[in-house]
This record gives structure tokens, sequence and C-alpha cells, in this order.
């Protein structure tokens, strides 16, 4: 058994918090130390440009460029947090939903949302981007997440991994047995679950009737916290933390309050299950306008700063419009490609089968 | 020589993959200080230390799920689900992750792990101990899957299986670990996907794979008494499916039986026969034939062998290959008799 005390890996009895809803500093926890006001402002330009993506993605899907896709507007100090944390040589597994994360990791928002225009199931070299594919199943890839974390500390690096994953996805059995994979293999993996409030249309108190979704990581020894992930000092400072403790080989499981302001996603209709003046109470608690308000209160953003994040906004979305505009070249001949290594006879037989039926349409 | 057992082979199959590349690692449910419920993994903690082979929690979709994240981090993860129907639990982890991670990334990720599966009953295990299980595998496109019937194939196919770009589900008959067979084994650098033919015969052509192939040989014996002449196949691998031997081998005695453990219905005989009619319509002088355990849940140890593919079963089956004109009474009631 674990020589720690379970006081150890308690989460805190409230979610860290830095900054009030009105971006006043609040008086948070000791043991945290609190990004540079450099980093700060580095989160805010992510953010304004995180949701200039997210807002053009749901644009896109109403343009018929997208087949669908889940909206992360509210949770963008969660996502730029995520981005942020991440060195080039850690790795991230994200869900359907942490495509800003994603791009603001670096990547080509093009080749993120390949899988939600449907022409590929991933639209990049996950090796190259130390991304992997986002998963659709839930919490599947948190355990993907803890072998390969626990395989690059095996090789001596420092490296880590952040897996994410909402609430609703709490209540799978991977999540759980990654958890306990992950302590018992001392895996440097961190776990933050986005707790948006809902898993599509069912609510936190139908998912689980636990005090914290944080409480899930101390039954496996995992050392927790809750956060409030509307609150982009606190996730910068207990993500910070959390992937200190992951590089020494203790895995660190977050729970960080958000809300998810859109429906799940385009398809989906929210006023079914939920009422529009609980949006607007979490839009009173927007993590975006927080920060501004804070680094605004330092008199350390400018008008000018302001406008130049959102004049990269709209490069992004103007550069992401024209470039999904543009008809993905498609190939029905390499469905047959990655089936395995080398195809079988059978698969090479179905390929000549498909080359006779695309030449009689063409005929 | 010395005798060697089929759970020995295995055994020296992963202690020689072990050998011959670091990356290749051992885990699962009790494999490390005990050495495996079966054995098969006896001594690896010991002779490769618990960084080569080591006991996970007990938890199957965990072992396989880690494992595919450790396959992503460069190692060549050989675990172990205890008993066939253990592996359950691993199910969407096999299915939706390690058969398609390569589709998915378009070449860019491969998910080179093995999956020993002990499967298949007639060692009077429990109702969960016993599962012939194959079918759910070989539905899912992105898995190969294996099964050995002899020592010197334990040893070859998890070879080949380890040396694999792609994942392989290796299925164990349990009932044949302590078989024997006074053999030398070899690495033989060959790709997965060939049958063997394990016995030549002209009248009819026997097609199984793991255990039941000493069930077709001994029922190949029991007929050559009668005069009656059969060909057994030995499948070894079911994914990728060697159409070529058995297309062959039915094309030249224009008559089958498929036996397999497993229940029948939609099992995997079922597309072996299909495979056939598709491909040997004008070679066949009576319709193929699939004997198979029935169509029930695993039965109690003590009923086993009434359920499973006797020698008396096959032979029966070979006598409605109509090698004589009369009609085959079980398909004439109704309304057709």
């Amino acid at each position: 058994m674990s020589d720690h005390l379970a006081t150890d890996l308690l989460p805190s009895a409230t979610p860290v918090r830095y900054l009030a809803e009105d971006g006043t500093p609040v008086d948070g926890p000791a043991g945290y130390t609190q990004p540079s006001v450099e980093e700060l402002k580095d989160a805010h330009r992510r953010m304004v440009v995180g949701r200039r993506f997210d807002a053009q993605s749901t644009a896109l899907t109403k343009q018929g460029r997208l087949a669908v896709y889940p909206s992360s507007r509210g949770q963008e100090a969660c996502q730029i947090a995520a981005a942020m944390v991440l060195r080039e040589d850690d790795w991230l597994f994200p869900t359907y939903r942490d495509s800003m994360a994603m791009v603001s990791r670096g990547m080509d928002p093009v080749e993120v949302l390949t899988l939600l225009r449907g022409d590929a199931h991933c639209g990049y070299d996950p090796n190259a981007a130390r991304v992997a594919p986002q998963c659709t199943p839930l919490s599947t890839q948190t355990l993907h997440a803890t072998g390969l974390a626990y395989a690059m500390r095996r090789k001596g690096t420092d490296s880590a991994v952040l897996a994410l994953i909402g609430d609703g996805a709490t209540s799978e059995g991977d999540f759980h047995e990654a958890l306990n994979f992950a302590a018992v293999f001392e895996a440097p993996v961190v776990f933050l679950v986005q707790n948006n409030k809902y898993a599509i249309s069912v609510p936190l108190d139908k998912q689980s009737a636990a005090p914290s979704l944080a409480y899930k990581g101390v039954g496996y020894g995992v050392r927790s916290e809750q956060v409030d992930g509307n609150d982009p000092v606190a996730m910068l400072a207990v993500l910070h933390k959390a992937f200190e403790h992951a590089r020494a080989g203790r895995p660190f499981l977050i729970e960080a309050h958000t809300y998810r302001i859109e429906a799940h996603t385009n398809a989906d209709d929210a006023t079914r299950y939920r009422d529009s003046a609980e949006v607007d109470r979490w839009l009173d608690a927007d993590p975006l306008a927080r920060l501004e308000k804070h680094l605004r209160n330092l008199g350390v953003l400018s008008d000018e700063d302001v406008a130049q994040a959102q004049a990269e906004g709209e490069r992004l979305a103007a550069d992401l419009r024209s470039r999904m505009n543009a008809e993905p070249h498609l190939d029905p001949m390499t469905l047959f490609d990655h089936v395995y290594a080398r195809p079988t006879t059978q698969l090479v037989e179905q390929r000549d089968l498909l080359a006779a039926e695309l030449k009689a349409q063409e005929g | 020589m010395a005798a060697t057992t089929m759970a020995q082979a295995l055994n020296r199959a992963l202690r020689d993959a072990m050998t011959a590349d670091e990356r290749v690692l051992v885990f699962g449910e009790d494999v490390g200080q005990l050495g495996g419920v079966f054995r098969i993994t006896d001594g690896l903690t010991r002779d490769f230390g618990e960084q080569r082979c080591f006991d996970t929690p007990l938890a199957e979709a965990g072992i396989v799920g880690f494992a595919l994240g450790m396959a992503m981090g460069g190692f060549k993860p050989v675990v172990e689900m205890q008993f066939d129907a253990f592996a359950y639990p691993a199910f969407e982890q096999i299915t939706s992750h390690v058969a398609k991670m390569r589709n998915r990334t378009r070449g860019h990720l491969s998910v080179p792990m093995v999956i020993r599966v002990p499967y298949a009953g007639g060692i009077g295990g429990v109702e969960h101990h016993c599962d012939s299980s194959e079918a759910y595998y070989v539905h899912t496109p992105g898995l190969k899957v294996v099964s050995p019937a002899t020592v010197d194939d334990a040893y070859t196919l998890l070879r080949e299986a380890i040396d694999d770009p792609d994942p392989v589900i290796f299925m164990e008959p349990k009932k044949l670990y302590w078989s024997k067979e006074d053999i030398e084994l070899r690495h033989i650098d060959e790709p997965l996907g060939h049958a063997a033919i394990r016995r030549h015969g002209k009248d009819a052509t026997l097609i199984a794979y793991g255990p039941s192939v000493p069930v077709a040989l001994q029922a190949a014996e029991a007929a050559a008494e009668e005069g009656v002449d059969l060909e057994v196949v030995d499948l070894r691998s079911l994914v990728p499916f060697d159409d070529d031997t058995v297309m062959r081998s039915v094309r030249r005695t224009g008559r089958c039986v498929v036996v397999q453990e497993a229940s029948g219905f939609a099992g995997f005989g079922a597309e072996i026969v299909a495979r056939i009619q598709e491909r040997c319509f004008h070679s066949l002088a009576a319709p193929v034939i699939r004997v198979s355990g029935f169509d029930i849940p695993y039965p109690p140890p003590m009923l086993e062998h009434s359920h499973l593919p006797s020698v008396d079963r096959v032979l029966d089956a070979v006598d409605r290959l109509q090698f004589t004109d009369e009609p085959d009474h079980r398909y004439l009631t109704g309304a057709h008799s």
C-alpha cells in the first residue's frame, strides 16, 4: 500500500479560485504558484483567438462545411490553459470537444477539423503533433494516455501527458481503470475533467453523487484538486502544479468547474433540458471577460492589445473559412490502404471490386 | 530430443521474442511471480526482470488500453487475458481502438501488440472459462486472429504474431496446453496467413483450427479404417484467411466438412462455408456441412462432452456428404418430405 495520507490527496473543499467573477483578485489557497502577468497576457490573447475559432467552426456547420461541431464556448480558460502548460515533447489526448486546445497548441485548424468535416477520421499525424486522435468514445483514451505516459517514463524522459475528459465520462469504467493504472505504474499523466454540467442532456446531479468529481482520484491514490474552470489564473496555477507532480511520476486529477454555453453540438437542442436563465448566469461568469478585467485593472492590457488579439482571431477565421470552403480531395481507393500494414488477399479482391465499380460509374 | 508441451513452446516463444527484441513486454493478471494460471509466462519475471514481465491490476480494459498507449510509445506489448470470457471487458478497447488505430490515423500510428486469449473448452472448466470467442474478433477489420493446433505452431505462430506490425488476437486452445511433441522449435520468418494440410486425402476435406484439429485428425484416421480417405486442413490463421489452400483442397476432393468448437449459428465456420460455395460451386459434389458446438451457452463441465464436436459427430457429417445417391432425410422434413 502507498504511504500517502489520504489528506495529501484530497481536493480543496471549494474550487481553487484567484479571480472573482468580476475580475477582482480573491485569496486562493497557498501551495500554488500564480502565473506571471506575461503568461496571463498570452492566455488572454489565446482565449480571444480560441473563441473566434470556436465561433467560426459553429458557423461552418450552418454552411454545411462541417458535419458537426461540439463547441467549447465558455470553456476557454480550460482549453487555453491546457494548451499552455504542455511542452512540445508532452502529449495531449483530446476529446471531440477540445479542438480549441489543439489549435492553441499550434495545430493547423483545418487538420483539426478534418474529423468533423468528414473526409478522414484524423486529419493530422499524431506523432508529429504529439496529439492523439480526438476520441469519440468516452474515457477510452485515458487508458491510452496512461500507457503512453508510462512508456515515456520507461524511456527515461520527463515528458508528461494530459488527458481531457468531460463530467459524463467520469462514470465510464475506463476512467477508473486509468486512474488506478496511472497510480500503480506511477505514470506521468494529468487527467483534466472539464465539468461543463451536462453530458449531452443529463445534468451532473444525475451523473454523480460525489461531492466533487475530483474525489474520484483519492480512492486510487491519485492526488486530486477542484478548480474554478472559468478562472484562467486558477486553471494555469493548478495545471502547472499538476504537471510538476506528474513529471515526478505521480498522476494528478483535476476537476474544472465550467459550463458549456452552446448545445452539445449543432445537432442538439439544449432548450429541451435547461433554461436560458441558467445560461445567462454562466455568461456572467465568462472566463475571457474575467481575465480581461483583471489585466485592465492591473494596467497591463491596452485597447491595442485587445485589438491585436481580435485581429489575429479574424485572420485565423478568414483563413479557416476560405480553406474549409475548398472541396476536400477524396479517393475511395484509399479506404483499403491502412486496415493492415499490408492488405490481405481479401482486401485486395475488394479493392479491385471497388475499382471496377468506380470505373463503371465513370463510363 | 525431449518432448515439449504446447505450454512450454509458448513460454519459449515469449522468451525468445523478449531476448530478440527488448521492446517486447509481457503483462497481465498473475503473469509475474506466478507465471500465469496456465504457467505460460513461467519464470519470465525471474529471468527478464519486473520491467519486462509484470502483473497488472485486475482490469482487462485497463490492460488492453494501457498496452495500446505503450505501443504508441514504442513498445511491443504481449498481454494475457486470463480466460476467453474474461476478455470481454476489453472488447471496446480491442474493437474500437486496437483494431482501428492504424486506419484512423492513416498509418501514422500502428499498434503492434499481441493479445493472448486462452480459449475453448474440454478442460472441465466453469462457465466463463470455456468460450470459443473467435467469431467476435474475426468480424472486426484491423485485427489478425490466429490459433495454433500443434506444439510446433504454438511457437512459430506466437513468434510471427509478435513480429507482426498489426495487432494479433492469439487464441490458445486450453485443452492442448499439455499436448506433447518431440520437436525442435524454430523461428520461421514468414508472415501470418498460411494454412497447413495436416493429412492428405482424396475423398473429402475436413477444415479445422485450434482445438478442433486433433478431433478432425482422429476422425480422418477412423474414416480411413472404413476406406474413406480424408484430407485435413489446419487453418492456423483465421485472419488473414488462406483462401488458396482451402479452395485448392476442396476443388481436389469435391466434398467438405468444417469443424469448429464454437456455436454454429453465425460462427466463423459459416464464413468458411460461404467462401467455399462462392468459389468452388462447380467442384462440389455435396453441400458443405458444418460440425460445431450447439447454439447454447457453454454447458456445465460434466455435460461439456455432449456439446463439443466429437469424432463421431464429424464422422456422421462425413457420412452425409452424399457419397451415394440416397437422399439425406435430415434435410427432407416438413413441406419438402
